[in-house]
């Protein structure tokens, strides 16, 4: 050990040419790996990372945009929707006011149909009426006459005039008061 | 000092600097083409590991200094240089091994001179060989007659002084630290065998104690003297490549 220190005291600035060319060459391996391989290696992977994460972004925003679309078509869907139920509804009700007022009509039609009949049949049965009534009250009122005056209305000529003109004024007096009503 | 050479050829002495100058590179190419042989995108733990290192060498020496328009043609060389010193700097702190390969001038000299022909040769493609040394020799803002002392003062110290030192910094240091390890460990070897007693004992404890301080404290200056060479270095090809004076 203490031979080795001694050894030191030679000039050790002075450097050892051997040892400067193996400096070099090992050196110049390293810089020329360093060149061909682990530089752009290392270079690749971080571009190819910071492109990732761009890519990424840029994706983000793609499905971002559809999603924005996708929302605004189904906006829409959702709008014409609610316009064809407002559509149907309209045409809902001006289809059932329609029925209503063809109901309307044809009740209206069939009540003055009956209404019609109903007169027609009354005015039949009253004039049916009046013609039986003449004769009854003709036979009763002759047989009410015979009864008060006896025989003496036996003579038809005679009780035929009294019964006509009784009967005449006896209409007068309701054609007046139909005519009234 | 030194083991004897393994054998010799000639004049040349295959001895351990030369196993670890191969060494050094070995291992810095295996570990760095191993982490990112995958090239993943999201990294495994090797892969993690090897891109911090190569990170804080392209981020905090090249990209910051040299600036993000430039500094990519400079990554092979700035990540060759602080590996390739921090490596064989840390040779000197393994047992074995033992030796800080830098503590040999040759190859500080080595790596000083291919730094210092970088830099300026870039100065000189970029601006042309007199545009380079009014660059180098003239600061601006100065009055004129002050060129008569500052042109000679400054080529000196620009142009002759830092490659010097950028070499000797880092051979001193490792040279010195080796040396005060060694100094150390004799202390050691001294006070117990040739002193002996109880006095011998406890100084060899305290030589012991002194030992293992200097020994963290080189592996801290190993480390470090690996990043000011390669930061020194990016700071001269910065101010190579920069516009003006």
């Amino acid at each position: 050990m203490t031979t080795n220190i001694m050894a030191a005291s030679e000039n050790p600035l002075f450097p050892n040419g051997w040892e400067m060319l193996i400096t070099t060459i090992g050196f110049a391996l390293l810089l020329l790996a360093a060149i061909k391989w682990i530089v752009p290696m290392f270079e690749r992977t971080y571009a190819e990372r910071t492109e990732a994460i761009e890519g990424g972004l840029a994706k983000a925003e793609a499905a971002q945009a559809e999603a924005d679309k996708a929302r605004d078509e189904y906006n829409q869907q959702l709008e014409s929707a609610r316009l064809e139920a407002q559509r149907i509804r309209e045409e809902a009700r001006t289809e059932g006011e329609k029925i209503l007022a063809d109901f309307k009509d044809r009740a209206n039609v069939e009540s003055a149909r009956i209404t019609e009949n109903a007169h027609t049949a009354i005015a039949a049965e009253r004039t049916a009426a009046v013609a039986s009534l003449r004769n009854e009250v003709g036979t009763l009122a002759i047989q009410l006459s015979s009864k008060i005056v006896g025989e003496s209305l036996s003579d038809d000529d005679r009780s035929r005039r009294v019964v006509d003109r009784f009967l005449s004024d006896l209409e007068q007096t309701p054609t007046d008061a139909g005519a009234q009503a | 000092m030194h083991l004897p050479p393994f054998f010799e050829i000639g004049s040349f002495e295959f001895a351990k600097h030369t196993v670890l100058i191969f060494l050094s590179v070995i291992l810095i190419v295996g570990f760095f083409m191993w982490a990112i042989r995958k090239q993943a995108l999201v990294p495994s733990k090797g892969q993690y590991l090897g891109e911090v290192g190569y990170g804080f060498v392209r981020n905090s020496l090249g990209r910051d200094i040299i600036g993000e328009k430039e500094f990519r043609p400079w990554l092979p060389l700035l990540f060759s240089f602080f590996f390739f010193i921090l490596v064989n700097n840390l040779f000197g702190s393994i047992p074995v091994l033992q030796l800080p390969t830098l503590s040999h001038p040759g190859s500080a000299y080595v790596l000083a001179i291919i730094a210092y022909v970088a830099w300026v040769g870039v100065g000189v493609k970029r601006h042309g060989l007199g545009h380079f040394m009014a660059k180098m020799t003239m600061p601006p803002d100065v009055p004129k007659v002050l060129y008569v002392f500052l042109i000679p003062i400054e080529f000196i110290s620009n142009l002759i002084i830092r490659p010097v030192t950028h070499a000797l910094r880092v051979f001193a240091t490792m040279f010195a630290g080796h040396m005060a390890i060694m100094v150390a460990a004799s202390l050691l070897g001294f006070l117990i065998t040739d002193v002996g007693g109880i006095g011998g004992i406890l100084g060899g404890a305290g030589a012991l104690f002194l030992g293992i301080f200097i020994y963290f404290l080189e592996i801290l200056i190993q480390v470090l003297q690996a990043y000011i060479f390669t930061l020194l270095f990016a700071v001269y090809v910065d101010g190579a490549l920069q516009e003006g004076h």
